[in-house]
Order: C-alpha cells, then sequence, then structure tokens
C-alpha cells in the first residue's frame, strides 16, 4: 500500500505488525487510547537491600526466559559497556528470542553480532543503529524485523502497549542500594537519565547498574527507588572518554563554516527570530558553529532566547552561562561542558517522553522555533534519510529527527551537497525517515531551498541576499558533478521498517544484495 | 591581446592538483583564481596520477568562472614539458612557471606552450602565463622576466624559497620580504603586469594574515596566493574598494570630466584638491569595484 510518502508498504508486514501506513505527520493528532502500566512486585518487608551479587543473578531473579523483551538506553553512547554486559550473560544462559527494546545502538555494541546470528537475539528495536549491527540486519542476519523508531516514538510505543519491556537495564552514574539512580556523579558522568525514565515508568522489572554505589538516599532521585527491582555493582558501566568527550574544537572547514553562516543568516532574517524564541541544534560542526555566531547576533540585537533544548554541547551551555537563554531543556549531554552545565539550576533535566512524545497531552518539540538538523540524503520533496547509507546498510539513527522536525515551526537541514562522491539531495531518498512535509529549509554548500510549502518563508526571504535554489537545482547541480547515481539493489526481504514517530510505517528497509550490472542480469 | 590578461585577481589559491576532494568544486569559496599545483604537492612517483586528474578536472569540471591556473614542475625537472602538454590540452587558463630567474625560462615555457597549442588545435595565445620569482637572481632580474613575453600577466613572489636563499627565514613580519617584495612590483608596473605576493602558512594567526595583506595591498599588489578558502574574505574585503572610495572614486571621474569640458583643471571634491592626475587612479578604483561585483553605477 502506499503511503503519504509515496513509499509501498508490503501488506505482508501490515499484518505482521498490525500497523497502519504513515497518512502524514498530524494523522493521529486527537487520538484517545489508554495508558499501558507495568506488572509490579511490591517491596513491604523493611530488611535487606535490592542489591545483587550479578547481573547473572539479576537475570535469574527477574525470571529471564525466551522471548523476553530487554530494554537498554543510550546516554553512555558509544562508551556504553551495559549492553554487552547483559546480554553476554543471556547469551551464557542459553536464552534465545531475546527483542531488543533501546533507545539507540551504535558500534560499541558490535559485540553482540554473535548472539544475532545464534539465535540469542532476534529482534531490533532502536532509533537506528551503526556499526556491525547494522551491517547484520543489513545483510539479513537478524531473523525477526528491526523496528525503527524516533525518541519520541519510543516513548509512545511503551506507552501504549505496543511494545512491552520484561525487564529494563538502566545504566546509572550512581546509585543507592535501595535503586535510586542519578544521571551524576561517579566515573561514567553523563548529566541525565531522560530515555531511561519511560523504562523505568513501565517497564516489569528494573534492573539498575552502577560502578558508583553511593549510601542511601541518593537524592534527588532522577529515577526513583519505587520502580527499580534490583540494583547490581559492577567495575565500570562505561569507558568515560566516550560517554562525555571534551568540547569539540569549533571547526575551521570553511564548507561548513559556509553552510553555518548561511543557516545563522537564515535564521536572523526569519520571522521567528525575536526576542523569546526557542532553539535546538545538533553536534554536527556546522550546527556548533552556527550557534556559535548565532550567539553573537543575539548579543549585538538584544535578543534573548526562551528555552533551549538538546541533545547540548557546550555552545549551547554558554548560551545560560552568558545569560542568553533563560533555561535549557535536557535530554542528553555531548561533552563535559553539557555534563557540567546540569548544575546549573536553569538547566532542567526532561525525560524523552516530555521531550517528543506525540502520544502525550504535548511535548517540548511543538513548542519550539527552530530546530538544525542533519540529513545522510533530502530529496526533491524534502523527505530526509537520516538512518540509511546510500549504499543501502543500515547506519544511523532517527534520534529525534522527526520529533523535532514536526514540531518546530522553522526546521532546517544541513548537509553538504555532496556525501563524498555520493549526492545528498537526490531524486528520491533511498529510505525515507523523515516527511517532506515536516522540512522547511535545506541548506548546502551550493545554496539554500525552502520548501515551496512554506509561501510565507519565500516571501520573507525575498529582499535576503543569501544564495537561494530551488531543491530540484541542487539536485540538478549534484547530479551534474556526480552523475545520476543508479538506485541501491535490495533483494526482497524486508529487514527492517523505519515507524513514523505516531506508529505508522514511513518505508521499509530491504536486505541488500550485491550490485549487479545490466550487462550481468 | 588576450582579454584576460589583466583580469581581477585578488586571491589565488593552491589545490593540490592529485586530490579530487580538492579541486572538485573550489568554484564555491569564490575565489578569483585557482592554482593546481603540479609541483611541490605532489610526490615525485604521483606526477603522472596528478596529470591525470588535472587533465579530467579541467575538462570535466565547470569551474564558474574561477581561473584556472597550474603550477607546472621547474624548468631543470624532467616533468616540465609533460605538464605544459596536459595544461594546454585540458584548456587551463594560465601555467605558473616555478623558481623562474631569467627571461629565457619563460621563453622556453612559452615555446612548448606554442607547441602544444597547435598540437591540441588551442587558439593560439589562450594559454598565459606567470612567473613565480623563488630567488634572489630571480628579484635581481625581475624586470627582465616581466618583459619577456606577451603572454605574462604577471609575477609572483615564493617566500619560502625566497628566504632560504637569502639565507634567512619566514618571520611573520614581513622585514625578510621587503626587498623582494618592493623591487617586483616595481618592476611589474614598470613593465605594466601584475604582481602578487606569496602564501602566508599560519592559520591560526588569522590576524597576523590580516596585517600581511594590509601591507601588502598598500604596497601596490595586485593580489595574494593562499593556501585554505578561509584566507579568502579577508583578502577579497582588504583588495576590494569600500563604498566610502568607491563614491568618492566616481565623483573624482565625472567632476574631471565635467570641469575638463569648461576648461577648469584643478578644483576641489569634498574638501580634497584634485586635478587631472587624480583620473587614473579614480578609473581604476572605479574597474577593481566593477571586476569585484560591487560597483552597481553607470560610470
Amino acid at each position: 500500500m502506499i503511503n503519504a510518502v509515496g513509499r509501498d508498504i508490503p501488506q505482508e508486514i501490515l499484518d505482521i505488525t498490525g500497523k497502519e501506513v504513515f497518512q502524514g505527520v498530524h494523522y493521529r493528532d486527537g487520538y484517545t487510547y489508554k495508558k499501558d502500566g507495568p506488572n509490579t512486585k511490591c517491596v513491604i518487608n523493611s530488611n535487606g537491600s535490592k542489591l545483587v551479587k550479578d547481573i547473572r543473578e539479576a537475570l535469574v531473579k527477574c525470571e529471564i526466559k525466551d522471548g523476553m523483551t530487554l530494554g537498554f538506553h543510550h546516554h553512555f553512547r558509544e562508551g556504553d559497556y551495559i549492553v554487552n554486559m547483559v546480554m553476554e550473560e543471556v547469551h551464557n544462559m542459553g536464552i534465545k528470542d531475546i527483542t531488543i527494546c533501546a533507545s539507540s545502538l551504535g558500534k560499541a555494541h558490535d559485540k553482540i553480532v554473535p548472539y544475532i546470528e545464534d539465535g540469542t537475539i532476534t529482534n531490533i528495536q532502536s532509533s537506528g543503529v551503526r556499526g556491525k549491527i547494522g551491517e547484520a540486519i543489513s545483510t539479513g542476519k537478524l531473523k525477526g524485523l528491526a523496528i525503527m523508531r524516533s525518541h519520541g516514538g519510543r516513548v509512545r510505543a511503551i506507552e501504549s502497549g505496543e511494545t512491552r519491556i520484561d525487564i529494563a537495564f538502566i545504566g546509572t552514574p550512581t546509585c543507592d542500594d535501595y535503586g535510586n539512580c542519578r544521571g551524576i556523579g561517579g566515573k561514567s558522568d553523563c548529566g541525565v537519565l531522560s530515555y531511561a525514565m519511560v523504562d523505568g515508568d513501565y517497564a516489569d522489572k528494573v534492573v539498575a547498574i552502577t560502578d558508583c554505589l553511593v549510601p542511601f538516599p541518593n537524592f534527588p532521585a532522577h529515577i526513583s527507588m519505587t520502580k527499580v527491582d534490583y540494583v547490581v555493582e559492577v567495575d565500570a558501566i562505561g569507558d568515560p572518554a566516550k560517554i562525555a568527550t571534551g568540547a569539540a574544537k569549533p571547526t575551521t572547514d570553511m564548507r561548513k563554516l559556509m553552510m553555518a553562516d548561511y543557516c545563522t543568516q537564515f535564521v536572523v532574517n526569519s520571522p521567528y527570530f525575536k526576542d523569546g524564541f526557542s532553539y535546538q541544534t545538533g553536534v554536527g560542526g556546522a550546527s556548533i558553529a552556527s550557534t556559535i555566531s548565532l550567539a553573537k547576533i543575539m548579543k549585538e540585537r538584544n535578543i534573548r532566547m526562551k528555552f533551549g533544548v538538546g541533545g547540548l554541547t557546550k555552545p549551547m551551555c554558554d548560551l545560560l552561562i552568558n545569560d542568553q537563554v533563560d533555561c535549557l531543556l535536557d535530554t542528553q549531554d555531548f561533552d563535559l561542558a553539557a555534563v557540567e552545565s546540569v548544575k546549573n539550576l536553569k538547566h532542567f533535566r526532561i525525560s524523552a517522553g516530555e521531550y517528543a512524545d506525540p502520544f502525550n497531552k504535548g511535548a517540548v518539540v511543538n513548542k519550539l522555533d527552530f530546530v538544525i538538523l542533519a540529513a545522510l540524503e533530502v530529496d526533491v520533496h524534502f523527505n530526509c534519510n537520516v538512518v540509511v547509507g546510500s549504499d543501502g546498510m543500515i547506519t544511523g539513527a532517527q534520534g529525534g529527527h522527526p520529533d523535532t522536525a514536526a514540531g518546530a515551526k522553522c526546521t532546517i537541514v544541513i548537509a553538504p551537497l555532496l556525501q563524498g562522491r555520493t549526492p545528498a539531495i537526490c531524486t528520491d531518498v533511498t529510505t525515507v525517515t523523515t516527511p517532506g512535509e515536516s522540512i522547511d529549509v535545506v541548506i548546502t554548500d551550493y545554496g539554500i531551498a525552502i520548501n515551496p510549502a512554506r509561501q510565507d518563508l519565500i516571501e520573507a526571504m525575498k529582499d535576503v541576499d543569501l544564495p537561494f535554489k530551488t531543491i530540484e537545482e541542487l539536485r540538478d547541480i549534484a547530479y551534474s558533478i556526480t552523475g545520476e547515481p543508479e538506485r541501491v539493489q535490495f533483494a526482497d526481504r524486508v529487514v527492517g521498517i523505519i515507524e513514523s514517530r505516531d506508529g505508522t510505517v514511513m518505508d521499509v528497509v530491504r536486505q541488500i544484495k550485491p550490485f549487479e550490472f545490466a550487462d550481468e542480469k | 591581446m588576450n582579454p584576460n590578461k589583466k583580469r581581477l585577481r585578488r586571491s589565488m589559491m593552491f589545490l593540490n592538483a592529485q586530490k579530487p576532494g580538492l579541486i572538485k568544486d573550489p568554484y564555491i569559496y569564490k575565489p578569483d583564481s585557482i592554482m593546481l599545483d603540479l609541483e611541490d604537492a605532489v610526490a615525485t612517483n604521483q606526477k603522472d596520477a596528478a596529470r591525470f586528474s588535472l587533465y579530467h578536472a579541467l575538462q570535466e569540471i565547470d569551474y564558474r568562472g574561477v581561473e584556472r591556473v597550474v603550477r607546472i614542475n621547474g624548468l631543470d625537472s624532467e616533468y616540465w614539458k609533460e605538464d605544459v602538454r596536459v595544461c594546454v590540452a585540458g584548456g587551463c587558463d594560465a601555467i605558473r612557471i616555478p623558481k623562474t630567474e631569467s627571461p629565457l625560462d619563460v621563453k622556453a615555457v612559452e615555446e612548448e606552450v606554442i607547441k602544444a597549442e597547435k598540437e591540441f588545435n588551442r587558439p593560439e595565445g589562450s594559454t598565459l602565463i606567470m612567473a613565480a620569482i623563488e630567488s634572489a637572481r630571480g628579484v635581481m632580474r625581475a624586470l627582465d622576466i616581466c618583459e619577456s613575453s606577451e603572454r605574462l600577466f604577471g609575477i609572483a613572489l615564493s617566500g619560502g624559497d625566497y628566504t632560504k636563499d637569502l639565507q634567512t627565514h619566514i618571520t611573520g613580519t614581513g622585514i625578510e620580504l621587503m626587498g623582494a617584495r618592493q623591487n617586483m612590483i616595481i618592476a611589474a608596473r614598470a613593465a605594466g603586469i601584475q604582481c602578487f605576493d606569496t602564501v602566508y602558512t599560519n592559520l591560526d594567526d588569522m590576524e597576523g594574515f590580516r596585517r600581511d595583506v594590509e601591507g601588502i595591498h598598500l604596497m601596490g599588489f595586485d593580489g595574494k596566493s593562499i593556501i585554505n578558502p578561509r584566507q579568502i574574505d579577508i583578502v577579497h574585503e582588504i583588495f576590494t574598494p569600500t563604498q566610502k572610495d568607491i563614491i568618492f572614486a566616481e565623483k573624482v571621474v565625472k567632476e574631471i570630466d565635467e570641469k575638463k569640458a569648461l576648461g577648469i583643471g584643478v578644483f576641489t571634491v569634498d574638501g580634497k584638491m584634485i586635478d587631472i592626475a587624480f583620473y587614473d587612479g579614480a578609473k581604476r578604483t572605479i574597474n577593481l569595484a566593477k571586476a569585484s561585483g560591487v560597483y552597481k553605477g553607470d560610470l
């Protein structure tokens, strides 16, 4: 069945998953449902603690069995040890057919690929995957389906009961023996535990894993003891060097600086740039450079930001230090400056649900004026792909891309026209992850295209001295340099689905196959 | 005369001709000229690969009006004649001769260029030449070099090799380059061709770079060799007339034209005494503003 972004979703997939095809960003606005709830084992007896000897004992006490769904968060980013530690024990216990429901998976988890191959793990639900897990899925090694869903979409899936987490493993930088978890302190400081909050609220069993056990009460808790069944102390929950790095040195790459300058100029010339505006940006070189130059203009024009959202980095936290923003709303910290900034009283932790869940009574993303995003590919319909590489391999994550794009009044995507020798602006993206109706502006090193659906922005920019072009013109320039690439060839088998944030099917990802030239067929 | 001989050349950006990622689209940064390098940037065993890459770039890439200059290998090497053939076959705009020390060097290259233009059916005279001066001998013979060929549009100082020859080094103050710069700009102006300054290699010192460019601009240079697109904006800012300069030059040109008809030789513009001696300078400002795309008037 053809969906609202023109993708043909096989009926078989709709039948297996019970899902509908994507029918537009606001299709489920006003939808009413009853939220799911966890099975809870009460602790009334006041003797003892929740500490168990090791992960294996926690798994035994949680009555792990074949076919269960395990929840993980990705606040430790590429430094995470939790997923590998837990899955190794699960594998050693001979458990099979596990579904991993993670807020994201990366190269840090390459080690679990053998467990995919031997059937320990048969389903994966994640914002996306990088590295060898992506290759394993794309080459058909995962027996079940991979579901790629946004940060907001994951909360929706869990709250609505579509995904039931049997056991959630929450890596926590500090914890007491009764399960009060905090995202700060210890040696694996990650600042916040936003993505894990829904696991705490909805998983039947919750296991906190820490490498810094502190005396009770570890308050104020970010995830409360009232939600935690067991606590495990281990030597290390992650590699601090990869959890939060030092602030990235501002880029000196002129191409990125040029795109950053275009972005800043677009932002400040748009009708939304006024006192009290709100803003979110990413961690790419151009995004960071744009935030730095935006801060200068805000100062010159005496304009304050009301709130900044993130995925935070130093330039955003500097706005708070320099009193240029009223407050920051934080779901994740990308560098040490952001981790440190959490101590600021105007730096608020929010849950992934507050941030982006489309199935609650209104998320922060709905109040955004600007979001600055990146993309692997953007097509002439403004559809974006942030998950599947132009070679057909799963290699990225949706993160909050579709959530913020849907919510923000002005969604700007920065992408170099060419990613290596591959055009980033193309006729049709390999896989749609964010629909074009959510994307307002595309900024490249060769020019800027405004979505024709945003005639108001086109009108507002008519006297602005920026290199405006149509998206088709940008595509044509890209093709004039690289030639029009042949489409990636896929096998028939669907290995994953790209789920829209409202749970409908945006696109499917098929198994890759070796390229066959026309004369070989 | 090749109409491009006197074109605007504020910035000349060096790029390794062997690196496809660098040479595929430098025009997005809007330098006036790019300098595709076959010489020092390319390892000895990669010279043929670099020529191959250069030829295809010249043939296939639309550089959108940015001048394509190629630095060939030195005349003391075995590579330069084949370099010239590839440059002309590819259709480059100009060739830069390294380590030029005498008019004979220019003549030798010119001869090969003429042969190649015939061989590849390129219009005669379509390939311009510039000479890089990199030694004390070259500096001392600058005027002879400048007057050696009709194809020669300019000379350029190469500071690294020149300071080695002088037994000193680049200090960042410009003291070690003073004599060469002065001698070369005078020679170039005497011969009626352009003159370009050497690269500034410390990319972390943008303030030092700015001071360097301001200095050579005041000395009369036409432009500067650069090594990174981050340097372009500063060069263009300094070499492009300000709106104040343009308005004044416009008034000078118009007043002189008007007063000449009335038989008046000396008068004042904005309180400054003006006579016919100001005419050429004012015209040059207008022409430079036009070439830089910042003049919208009717002169």
